[in-house]
Parts: structure tokens; C-alpha cells; sequence
């Protein structure tokens, strides 16, 4: 019954049209499942091996053929596009909440569109547009988030009302509707029939492919990969590209030094039907009600319907391997949920008869965004999987990438976001991926709404006063593994539970937020920031400065007990992180990173530090508890407790200094807050943190000390226009478009990283600039609250797009970071931003299609500050994303 | 007016009370994976009792049902006492010697019994001491007797059963100097219970039944079907065997006075109780003992009144019938349930919606599509259908209470309806007698693999 479904989803003989590749593979497709003797033997070795071929492998084949690579040898254990993609539903669709998924799946719309012109295979693509329904208010306002960004992209769409989605489709029951987005570019495509193409156009770029020949390990020497073993023979390569679908996790760890990628399958339903009397058009959109939690699509004369129910099912925990995905069981019962809402949405269909149920398994990620990138662990070993059932969306863009990432070193586009590092071993046990996979896939469907917590998978990293502070009311995120408390419930207060919270407009919080800023403000108040990512860099000699001279754009050849704030940057000049490096000695150094960067950090080290034994790199993030006493009065209570002097005369800003506070000794103290408020970091050894914090907590109460949490600090510290890695600042991102050219030493008398990108910049101009909107006319309690990703216009033109955003406590005015870029008027060509360019325009925010007023601001407002400073001891760093 | 989900589910809920075996890494070596029970009261106050306990000294667990009548006095005593007698009938005589002589030197007690128990069901402090005393003189006597033979559980039942029920008559005969003991004691005497009593000892199943409570077991056939085995007989009017037995100890002059309108002597349904000396005692005993007894007995009309045509008791017995099972790995659990359940359901229908409810959907059938014509409203009308039936499994924990809303909810298609399950729990206290008695159930859940191992083994 599998292959009948194949023959069902692609019409087309593709082996007739291109007798050439038949002739590779001699396989009798479709004929026979019993192996066969393999005509060609395998190459003994290649440049790159390519082990999936489904959407993922032959999409990467496909680039890197195209961008010029011809040594490739791409493997399939079964046949090509048997797997998943054979499966898949074929909707091509763009609206995606996050930027480079939305790039991507336009790519990947553009490059179907005229795939088959240029193989000659036939792909199904027709381009029937889509309509987004939406039953309630808030589900409207996320759809219309979304037509905001994909208008600026150019793509066509529209908020409609529910007449109009009667007129686009006859046969859906608009009654519980309130309006509906469509997208007239979204097309339907034969998934299968897509790869094929992928693989045809491939080979005949000179990609071998092999089928029914299946990896069983890579092998790794040296911290890079060597070859692959397979069923057939060692192929020597020099990159390996894991492209196994749900298989890819298994095919990680088996080899020796196991690559961890986090993902797990569900089983996944959808209903085919025959057609109706009179055949639905081919051309009719394809409908997504997610509120109804479906997706309903024509297909040959009847429909294609499924969704993405409450209560998924995962599969393979125990990690099987199948050569091709067999028909798993129907589930009925299962499906209900979601037949009665496919009933619920097109009342007409109930006489339609049905062919079949299908269960298809797809991967999914613990944070419901695809895994591309290379290993942290293993150079050459490349990864493209997890695709949360977008994998024909995204396919071609993904693969685009991924092949731009293996030929030049990194994609055309800031991938963070979907980059595996951004995943640590924590995230690969099979009983977290299990429980996440869960939660993950019914979101698909959900509302998704600013700072939304995942609920599984919880309680795994912790700092030692995690009892403490939830027992004083703490409301908690997790970042990395690590929780982290949002803010502190007072005692007494309610707040909405976590289903009802969800809102874009002023959240339950905001005025205990708000106390929490006030308390920094004016008192001293403390928070736990042991999530951060932190390692000494120590050496014999004098080797550990002169690497990091070379990796970080500020000058580090500082007094002992500084602190620098500087990027690590790329050859651009882009930020590969931001961090703050204290001199501890001559010879060695503390640094401090954001908490999401301990995997990508230590790669990136790793890879440029020299091999010297001598130099020695730590990660000694488990070893410190961090407390943040942000506030005037906190130089009261850490003098009372250490008996020492800590006035600005004593204890500069940006200056460290080990201590003793209360009983405990070598506390290390820095006299940064992340924030701009005065205040202090304590990082503390483990084992001290309790007594610490009891003790601050006990000197403190005199000067009305009290816990805070992440969103105080966001708030205050956006307010102060303080960027953040990996919100904010990406690899595409330099500290001369964003106002810290004070921390680039260009003349620091040595080389480092990306510098001649830097002097090009310093020379001729920025083409985006890091802006910070206050805005004019926004109602906090009536309006719907920026996120980030809102659209910047300039005059009325669009620039750009927020990044990141906050309330301002003390302006009592939202904030908006975000870059400006200036496009030529008539031929859309970037020019350099100039700082005039920015002071002479008016500016609005687009919220969800409504415009804001707001006001442009290249500096922070001085009169925030509440210390007068050098200004080169402005402290402009930050480190949390939301 | 109807009661709303929520409420139907607190009145059906109040009473239930669920065990399971605990596991010993991880395994569970017991036949016995747990139990559910529950009561739903008709009588205020409810006449039935219910007992459940693992035996400490020996193997084994207890497991029992009582239905009260003429008061809940006799049904509760039995319910406090009939396993310690039967614990103490299967005891060793080491065993016997070892206890006898802890309360001798005024040692801490060896434990017998550890009771699984519901909070509302009491033991009556007051009395502990009169009943411990009449135990210990059991025990005594069983010490002096000692056969020497290991003790066969059949006999073991027996005696216990008999034992308590001469204690109780005994008790009452002779009195007691504390005025609210000796009215006790009359109460349950003058009371009358029936008892039904599984004893589960690796594959060895007993039941012992006096009167006209059921034990039921469940069989999935090889098919995955459901069916019920009996594992008792009613000692009623119904039963040939009782009225012949019955027949036969009495002369042939009573014949026709003996059973009227399925009655014992036209006044007692069940053929075989615990208490209920007015079907025991002979007419003077009776009349001595009412006469010196307190005010409140002399003025209840009902003992004092003699039942007719009463020449040669005794006319009741409390010894039960025993029947022997050794468990197989298909009989997947035992149900112990007063006559209330089975008024309302067969046998084959409770086994069926048991079954189905501890195998839970999973072994509902699924569908398949196959080359059959189907459309969507057919099968979204199938589904829903096949949702309903297994939401109203998934309300209950408890297998006894889903038992219990299905006998006081079933309409005549034999799925649970809410209209009626509403209205037969809102009728007021005087009335619901007269359309429900009390139901107690006990539902028992084997351990087929630990079964399985053990047939191995044989």
C-alpha cells in the first residue's frame, strides 16, 4: 500500500526522461523491493558524502553542485524520497513567524516554481495560494504580525475578511471566522517528485548517488571527520553531511565521538479522500485553520486534510532504524479530534468518501526550529534535520544554506537561530526529546505569543539557591537547560494561569516588574545570573593574551583587574559573541558570555586558538553562582559585609577584585550589572552561594534589598539602548553598525579578527545602523505591545526591522531596538547610513499592521544615568535574549 | 432539577478506595496486582459492609462483602471480625503458641492482618476488647486441639465462619456488664449478614459464601472477548440445592411452612446468615434473653416477634460454602459484589464492561478503512460514538465505581445514561430503597504473568 502511494503522489515517470542517471542506479523502482546487486561500486573516497535522500539530501546536492562542487557522492539506505518526504503533504507555504524561515521557504517557493524547466521532471508545482483562518482576535493579530513581514519582503498578502475567504474557497463555513490571511504565491508541490528533480538536476551536475547503500558510522579523526563506513565499503571524505531525517540522532551517535542532534519523531496523520462529485479544482488554496488545528489542501479532485493534534504520539524513542518508512497504523480514533474539525470547517465534505488515513512520522526539535550547522564537536560533519513538518518549505532555502555554509564557511544569511550549536549534550537525552517533542508539536497550531516558556523538559540545570528563590515566589524561564526567574510573585498577589496569560498586549506582570525596576532604581536589589556562560583562559606565557588579542576587538593588554567589554568577531567584523573579559593575571583571564553561547563560544575558540598545551581554556560555568546586586545602595551592603571600602574611589567601575564577603573568601566581585545601573556581580564558588546569598540578603534588608528577575533587567537595560547577542547582535552585525566603535582598538598595535573589515567600515560608512525608537503614541494599556521583528519605517518607507523590545519603567514609553538600513529610492540599492540619515527622518513601528510614531535616538539618554562616567567606562553590554 | 457531572461524580466517588500490591524492585510477585472497591448506599445508614487484608503471618490476601440486614450491627461486626478468625484458623500452631504467649507476658502482639481500608469504614472501639477476647479463647482452643496437620484453607473457612458466628450467639447470650456492650452485642446478634469472602493465595483462589452476595470471575477468551465464571452459589430461594439442604434438616411436616413467597419461613430471603438467632435460638432462649435484656430491645417489635411455624430450630446456618480455583493466566480479576449489583446486571455484562475498562481503549478495536466505502460524516458519526463510550470510562479510577454507574446509569441499550444515572442518585432517602438496594463491590485484578510463571512452574 506504501508504493501505491507513491505512485498516487508522483504521476510521472522521471527514470524515462533521464535514462542516464537509470543507468547509475539500477534500481527497478517501484517494481521490486528485494536488493540488487549495485552496479557501481562506491568511490573510495570523495570530497563530500551526503547520507538522506530525501528533500534535505537532494536539496543539498543540488547547491553544492550549483555552487561549483562536483565531488560528491550522495547515499540513500532505501530509495530516494522514501522516507518523510515521500510522505509529505507538498504545501509550500511562506508565512513563518521567524525571519530566515521565511526566508528560506520563499527560496525554496522561487526555486521549485522553476525546477521543472529546468530538468524536465514534472514536479506538481502549482501555486494555489493559502488562507490562514483565524477564529479568534489574538490569532488574527498573529497573522497580521506575519503579513507585516512578508509584505516587506515583497511577497504578496493580505488580511481578509470572511467574505472574502468564501470567494476564495466555496466550501469553507466562515461563521466562527473574524478574517483570514492569504498568501496567493503559496503553491502545492509533489514532494517526492521535487527531490527527484533535486537529485536529477544533481547528478547531472556530476553527483553520484547510490541508493540501498546505508551509512553505519563516520569516522573521526583528530577532531574531524575521515569517512564513512557503509554496508558497501569506506568512502574517504573530507565533509560529511547528515541529512537522515528522524534518523539523523541514531546516525550521530553511532559512531565513536557522537554527534549529538536533538530531535525525535511523532507520528503525524492526514486524511486523503476521493474526489468530490464535482473534482475540486487543482488550483483552489490550500487552507490552514489553526485554530482547528488542520490543514486542508485540494488533491486530485478531493482533498488532503491533517494537523498537528494535542496529544501527539512520538515514536522511535528506542532509537529503531527503518530502511523506509512502511504504512505505520491508521489511528481513527486518534484523527477524531481532528476530523471534527475538518467537519466543523467544511460542513459540504461529509458525503466525500475517504481513502485513506496516512501515517507519516516526522521529526520535530526541541525548540520547534530546524537543525542546520556544523558539529561543535567534529569539523566537517554538517547536519541538516528536524524540519517540524516544514521540510518542502524550507528544503530548498535550507539547503541553499547549508551548501553556502560548507563552501565558504557560512551561509549568506544569519542562521543563529537554527544553528545546532545553539544546543548543548543536555538537550540530546532521549527522554527530554521525548517529553519535548510532545509539547512541540501541538504548538504548531498554538497562538504563538511573546515570551512563551517551554513547560517540559524543565528543572534540569539550576543554580544551588533554586529552592530559595522559588519559595519566595519566583516565576521562572529556562534558557540553555538553565532556569532562570522571570520576576517574583508577591505574596498575596495572583497572576493568570500560564493558558491565560497569553496575550500581545500589557501581560498580568507589569506592575511587579515594575516594583522590581523601581527597587533597582532607587534601593538595591539582587538577582541570580549563574546561567551565563563563563571560562578562563590561562597560559604559561604570554600566550593567552596574545590569542585573544587576535579573537577580540578590544584591546585585553589592560591592568590587572579590569574588565573589557568586546566582541568576538568574525573575518566581517561580525559578532560571533559579545562578551566581558576580566584580567585575573598577567597570564590568565575570566570571560563571560551569554548563557546560550557555552557550545558555540568553546567551538569557536577551539577552532582558532593554536594547539598549544600550554594554553589552557576552561569552562567553569557549573563552578560560579552569579549574583547581580543591581542598585544605588549595593555598594552599602557589600562594604558592610566585606568591611571593606567599595566607593567609586576604591572599587572602579568595570574593575574586579577577589573578596571576602560574610564568611566566605575568594568571592570574585566585578563592578559591572549588565544594566547600566550602578551595582556589582558577585561570582561566587558553588558551595559558598547559600551563605552569600543569605548573607546579602540579611545585610540588605536595611537598605530594602529585594529579589528581582530577567525582566527587570531587560527592561532596564534596554532602555539604556544596550544590545544583546543573539537578539540583537548577530554574525552579520559589527560594532560600527551599532555604536561601539569605542570598543574596537583598531591601532591596538596587533592583528586581530575581522579588523580589516572593521577599517573598510571605518573608512566608507555603515549600510545599517543600530537605532533605538522611543515610542510616541503608543497606549501601554490599551496598545498591542512591540515583540521584535516589527517593521522600521523612515518617511513612510520601510528601513528595517525592530530586534528587540522593552517597556521603559522610567521613561513610562515602550523602547524598540532595531537597524535602519537606507535602500535607494528608485533601485532599492543599500547606501551607507549616515548619521544625519537617521537624526532627519520620521519613524514609525508597524505593530501587527498598525503604525506607531516613534522618535530616533543614536545615544542612550544621558540623564538616565545616575552616576556621572568616563565615557569609555560606559558599560554597553548585555547579554539575555528573550 | 439534575444533577450536574461533577455532582454525579462526588456521590459515586465518596466511597472508593483503590489498592495496589506495592512492587519490590520493580516486580510485583504477588497474583494479585491490587483492587478496587466502592459502595453506593440505598439504606441510610448503608447495611453493607466491606473488608479487604493481606494475611502477615501466612500468605494470602482477604478480600470480602457483606450485606447487612435488619441493621448494619451483625454486617459490620463480621466485617471487623471474620478475618481475624479465619487468619487465626490458618495460622500454624508455632505460630498460635508464639501469640498466645506474647498476650500472655504482655509482649507486643505478632501483627496478623494488614487492613486495606477506606476511611469511612470503622471498627467499633468500644468492643475491641470483648472481640479479642472471644478470638483469644478460639485460638486457645485451637492450640489444645492441635492436629499437628498443615492446615487446609476449605477448612479453615469453614471453622472461621462457624466459630464467629457461635461467638456471636454466644456473646449475646451471655451479656455484658457495660450496658452499651450488651446492647451491642444483642443488636448483632438479633441483625442478621451474609458473607461472601475470597481468600488469593498465589494461584489458589477460595471463595467462601454464605448467603446471597456473588464472587464472579472474568475470562478473556482467546478472541479478546469477554466471559463470566461463577464462583458462587446464592443461598436462596432460587437455588434448588439450598431448598432441598434446607428441606432435608427439618422434618417433613415443615415442608410447606419452611419456604413461603422464596422466603425462609416467609420472612428471610437468604438461606444462610451470620446472626439472625430469631431463625437460631429456640423460642425460649429467645424469650429469656429479650425479657433480661435492656428496655430498647424489649420494645422493638420485630424481636420480640417469633417467626411462624418456628418447631425445630435452627432454621439458619452461617457455614458457607467453599469453592476451590486454581487461577489460570486468562481469569484477568474477581468480583465480590453484594446482591445490589446483581439485581441489575448479568454476570456477562459485568464481565464485559470490567474487562474493557482495565484493558483500557487500547484493546478496542481499531478501525481500518480497508476497501470499504466510507465518508467522512459516517466515520466522524463512528468516532464520536466510540469517543463517548470511552470518556465515560476514562471519568472513573476505579473499576467498581464504573461498575456502579453502569448498574444505576444503564439504559436499555446498555450505555450509561446521564439523565437516569441523575435521577436515581437525587431520589430522596425513603425512596431509594425502593428502587436500588445498597451495591459493594470489590473488583480484584490478577497478575497474569506472576499466574502464568506459577502454571510454569507447575
Amino acid at each position: 500500500a506504501a508504493r501505491m502511494f507513491l505512485r498516487l503522489l508522483s504521476d510521472i515517470q522521471w527514470r524515462a526522461a533521464h535514462p542516464k542517471w537509470r543507468r547509475m542506479t539500477n534500481s527497478q523502482r517501484g517494481t521490486s523491493t528485494t536488493a540488487e546487486p549495485h552496479p557501481v561500486s562506491l568511490p573510495a573516497q570523495a570530497q563530500v558524502v551526503i547520507c538522506g535522500g530525501g528533500i534535505m539530501g537532494t536539496s543539498v546536492a543540488y547547491h553544492l553542485s550549483k555552487m561549483g562542487w562536483k565531488d560528491i557522492v550522495l547515499l540513500e539506505q532505501g530509495r530516494l524520497a522514501a522516507g518523510t518526504t515521500r510522505f509529505c503533504a507538498g504545501i509550500v507555504s511562506t508565512a513563518r513567524p521567524v525571519s530566515v524561515e521565511l526566508k528560506m521557504a520563499h527560496y525554496s517557493n522561487k526555486l521549485y516554481q522553476q525546477l521543472e524547466q529546468e530538468t524536465g521532471v514534472q514536479t506538481g508545482y502549482m501555486k494555489t495560494g493559502s488562507i490562514s483562518l483565524a477564529q479568534t482576535q489574538d490569532r488574527l493579530i498573529s497573522l497580521k504580525r506575519i503579513a507585516s513581514s512578508l509584505n516587506v519582503m515583497g511577497i504578496p498578502c493580505e488580511i481578509i475578511s470572511p467574505k472574502k475567504v468564501l470567494q476564495l474557497h466555496p466550501l469553507i463555513n466562515i461563521h466562527d471566522l473574524v478574517g483570514a490571511m492569504y498568501v496567493p504565491e503559496d503553491a502545492l508541490v509533489s514532494s517526492a517528485n521535487v527531490s527527484l528533480a533535486l537529485a536529477t538536476a544533481a547528478s547531472q551536475n556530476g553527483v553520484q548517488i547510490h541508493e540501498r547503500t546505508s551509512v553505519s558510522h563516520v569516522t573521526i579523526q583528530k577532531g574531524r571527520v575521515t569517512g564513512v563506513e557503509t554496508d558497501r565499503g569506506r568512502i574517504q571524505c573530507e565533509y560529511f553531511v547528515n541529512c537522515a531525517g528522524q534518523w539523523a540522532y541514531e546516525l550521530g551517535h553511532s559512531g565513536e565521538e557522537p554527534v549529538h542532534i536533538p530531535l525525535h519523531a511523532c507520528e503525524h496523520f492526514y486524511l486523503l479522500t476521493h474526489p468530490l462529485k464535482e473534482p475540486l479544482s487543482s488550483s483552489l488554496p490550500t487552507v490552514v485553520d489553526p485554530d482547528g488545528r488542520i490543514y486542508i489542501r485540494n488533491w486530485q479532485g478531493g482533498i488532503l486534510s491533517g494537523g498537528f493534534e494535542k496529544n501527539p504520539k512520538p515514536l522511535f524513542t528506542e532509537g529503531r532504524n527503518q530502511l523506509e518508512i512502511q504504512n505505520l497504523q491508521e489511528d481513527w480514533d486518534h484523527f477524531g479530534p481532528l476530523l471534527d474539525a475538518l467537519l466543523r470547517r467544511m460542513p459540504g465534505l461529509e458525503a466525500l468518501q475517504i481513502m485513506q488515513l496516512v501515517n507519516c512520522p516526522e521529526s520535530f526539535t526541541p525548540d520547534m526550529r530546524c537543525i542546520m550547522g556544523e558539529s561543535p564537536t567534529a569539523r566537517g560533519y554538517f547536519v541538516l534535520a528536524g524540519m517540524n513538518s516544514a521540510g518542502i518549505s524550507y528544503g530548498g532555502g535550507a539547503g541553499k544554506y547549508l551548501a553556502e555554509w560548507i563552501v565558504n564557511g557560512y551561509p549568506s544569511e544569519n542562521v543563529w537561530p537554527l544553528d545546532l550549536k545553539r544546543f548543548g549534550t543536555l538537550q540530546s537525552s532521549r527522554t527530554f526529546l521525548r517529553h519535548r517533542v510532545m509539547e512541540v508539536m501541538p504548538l504548531m497550531c498554538d497562538l504563538k505569543v511573546p515570551r512563551w516558556d517551554f513547560q517540559t523538559g524543565r528543572q534540569l540545570r539550576t543554580s544551588p539557591l533554586y529552592d530559595r528563590l522559588d519559595a519566595q515566589g519566583a516565576r521562572w524561564m529556562e534558557k540553555h537547560g538553565f532556569e532562570r526567574v522571570k520576576y517574583f510573585v508577591p505574596p498575596g498577589s495572583d497572576l493568570l494561569d500560564l493558558d491565560h496569560s497569553k496575550t500581545f498586549y500589557k501581560p498580568d506582570w507589569f506592575d511587579i516588574v515594575g516594583s522590581e525596576v523601581k527597587c533597582c532604581k532607587e534601593a538595591v536589589c539582587v538577582i541570580d545570573m549563574s546561567s551565563f556562560t563563563k571560562f578562563e583562559i590561562s597560559s604559561t606565557g604570554d600566550q593567552a593574551l596574545e590569542s585573544l588579542q587576535y579573537l577580540f576587538s578590544n584591546d585585553l593588554d589592560v591592568p590587572v583587574g579590569h574588565v573589557v567589554h568586546t566582541g568576538m568577531l568574525n573575518e566581517k567584523g561580525g559578532y560571533e559573541n559579545d562578551c566581558s573579559i576580566a584580567r585575573l593575571s598577567k597570564r590568565s583571564f575570566f570571560m563571560i558570555s551569554p548563557t546560550d553561547q557555552q557550545v558555540h563560544c568553546w567551538t569557536w575558540l577551539k577552532n582558532h586558538l593554536p594547539d598549544d598545551s600550554n594554553l589552557v581554556v576552561e569552562d567553569v560555568t557549573w563552578k560560579y553562582t552569579a549574583l547581580n546586586l543591581i542598585g544605588p545602595r549595593a555598594v552599602d551592603v557589600l562594604s558592610e559585609l566585606s568591611y571593606a571600602p567599595m566607593t567609586a574611589e576604591h572599587f572602579p567601575s568595570l574593575f574586579c577584585k577577589e573578596m571576602s564577603v560574610g564568611y566566605a573568601n575568594g568571592i570574585r566581585v566585578m563592578s559591572i550589572t549588565h544594566t547600566g545601573e550602578p551595582g556589582f556581580v558577585l561570582y561566587i564558588p558553588i558551595e559558598y552561594a547559600l551563605h552569600v546569598y543569605n548573607e546579602v540578603m540579611n545585610m540588605g534588608q536595611k537598605y530594602g534589598i529585594r529579589n528581582a528577575g530577567y525582566y527587570a533587567l531587560r527592561s532596564l537595560r534596554i532602555e539604556k539602548f544596550f544590545a544583546f547577542w543573539g537578539q540583537d547582535l548577530d554574525a552579520f552585525t559589527t560594532p560600527m553598525e551599532c555604536g561601539r566603535e569605542f570598543q574596537v582598538k583598531l591601532d591596538k598595535g596587533m592583528q586581530f579578527l575581522g579588523q580589516e573589515a572593521l577599517w573598510e567600515q571605518k573608512q566608507n560608512g555603515v549600510y545599517k545602523r543600530f537605532t533605538m525608537f522611543i515610542l510616541e503614541d503608543h497606549d501601554t494599556d490599551m496598545d498591542l505591545w512591540p515583540w521584535w521583528g516589527e517593521p522600521i519605517y523612515r518617511n513612510g518607507r520601510y528601513v528595517g526591522k525592530t530586534t528587540s523590545s522593552a517597556y521603559s519603567y522610567t521613561l513610562e514609553r515602550h523602547v524598540c531596538l532595531g537597524f535602519v538600513h537606507h535602500f535607494d529610492e528608485k533601485t532599492g540599492e543599500e547606501l551607507v547610513v549616515t548619521t544625519d540619515f537617521i537624526n532627519q527622518g520620521e519613524y514609525e513601528i508597524d505593530i501587527a499592521g498598525q503604525r506607531f510614531q516613534a522618535k530616533a535616538k543614536l545615544y542612550p539618554f544621558s540623564s538616565l544615568f545616575t552616576q556621572r562616567r568616563r565615557k569609555d567606562e560606559v558599560e554597553l553590554s548585555g547579554y539575555q535574549r528573550e | 432539577f439534575y444533577l450536574t457531572p461533577s455532582q454525579v461524580n462526588s456521590i459515586l466517588k465518596a466511597n472508593e478506595y483503590s489498592f495496589k500490591v506495592p512492587e519490590f524492585d520493580g516486580k510485583n510477585v504477588s497474583s494479585v496486582l491490587g483492587f478496587d472497591s466502592n459502595q453506593l448506599p440505598a439504606n441510610a445508614p448503608i447495611e453493607d459492609r466491606r473488608s479487604a487484608a493481606t494475611c502477615l503471618q501466612t500468605r494470602g490476601m482477604l478480600l470480602g462483602v457483606f450485606d447487612g440486614h435488619a441493621g448494619c450491627a451483625c454486617a459490620q461486626a463480621v466485617s471487623e471480625r471474620l478475618f481475624y478468625y479465619i487468619a487465626v484458623s490458618l495460622l500454624p500452631h508455632e505460630t498460635l503458641l508464639e501469640i498466645e504467649n506474647a498476650v500472655e507476658s504482655g509482649r507486643a502482639l505478632l501483627p496478623i492482618l494488614q487492613w486495606h481500608k477506606h476511611p469511612n469504614d470503622y471498627f467499633s472501639k468500644e468492643a475491641s476488647k470483648l472481640y479479642f477476647n472471644s478470638l483469644r479463647t478460639y485460638w486457645q482452643e485451637l492450640i489444645d486441639l492441635n492436629s499437628g496437620e498443615t492446615t487446609d484453607v476449605r477448612e479453615a473457612l469453614i471453622n472461621a465462619f462457624k466459630r464467629l458466628d457461635n461467638d456471636i450467639s454466644l456473646e449475646a447470650q451471655v451479656g455484658d456488664p457495660n450496658s452499651f456492650l450488651n446492647y451491642l452485642v444483642l443488636r448483632v446478634a438479633f441483625s442478621g449478614a451474609t458473607a461472601c469472602v475470597a481468600h488469593v493465595d498465589g494461584v489458589d483462589l477460595h471463595i467462601a459464601n454464605t448467603g446471597d452476595s456473588r464472587a464472579m470471575l472474568g475470562v478473556q477468551e482467546e478472541d479478546g472477548s469477554w466471559s463470566a465464571v461463577n464462583l458462587s452459589y446464592d443461598h436462596n430461594a432460587q437455588n434448588e440445592h439450598e431448598v432441598e439442604r434446607v428441606k432435608m434438616e427439618h422434618p417433613k411436616s415443615e415442608e410447606k411452612s419452611l419456604v413461603k413467597q422464596d422466603r425462609l419461613l416467609g420472612l428471610l430471603m437468604p438461606f444462610r446468615a451470620f446472626g439472625d438467632v430469631k431463625f437460631k435460638w429456640s423460642i425460649e432462649l429467645q424469650k429469656r434473653v429479650i425479657e433480661s435484656g435492656p428496655d430498647q430491645l424489649n420494645d422493638n417489635e420485630y424481636t420480640k416477634f417469633i417467626p411462624p411455624n418456628y418447631h425445630t430450630p435452627p432454621y439458619l446456618t452461617a457455614e458457607p460454602e467453599v469453592i476451590h480455583h486454581k487461577l489460570r493466566p486468562q481469569d484477568k480479576f474477581l468480583v465480590l459484589a453484594t446482591d445490589g449489583l446483581w439485581e441489575t446486571m448479568h454476570r456477562q455484562d459485568v464481565a464485559r464492561i470490567v474487562g474493557e475498562y482495565l484493558t483500557g481503549v487500547h484493546h478496542q478495536q481499531p478501525i481500518a478503512v480497508g476497501g470499504y466505502k466510507v465518508t467522512l460524516g459516517q466515520m466522524h458519526g463512528l468516532l464520536t460514538e466510540r469517543r463517548a463510550r470511552i470518556s465515560s470510562v476514562f471519568e472513573d479510577q476505579n473499576a467498581a465505581t464504573h461498575l456502579i454507574r453502569h448498574a444505576v446509569g444503564n439504559n436499555e441499550f446498555g450505555t450509561v445514561d446521564h439523565e437516569r444515572l441523575s435521577k436515581m442518585l437525587s431520589l430522596p432517602e425513603e425512596l431509594a430503597r425502593m428502587y436500588r438496594d445498597d451495591i459493594t463491590i470489590i473488583v480484584v485484578q490478577f497478575n497474569s504473568h506472576v499466574i502464568g510463571a506459577y502454571q510454569n512452574e507447575e
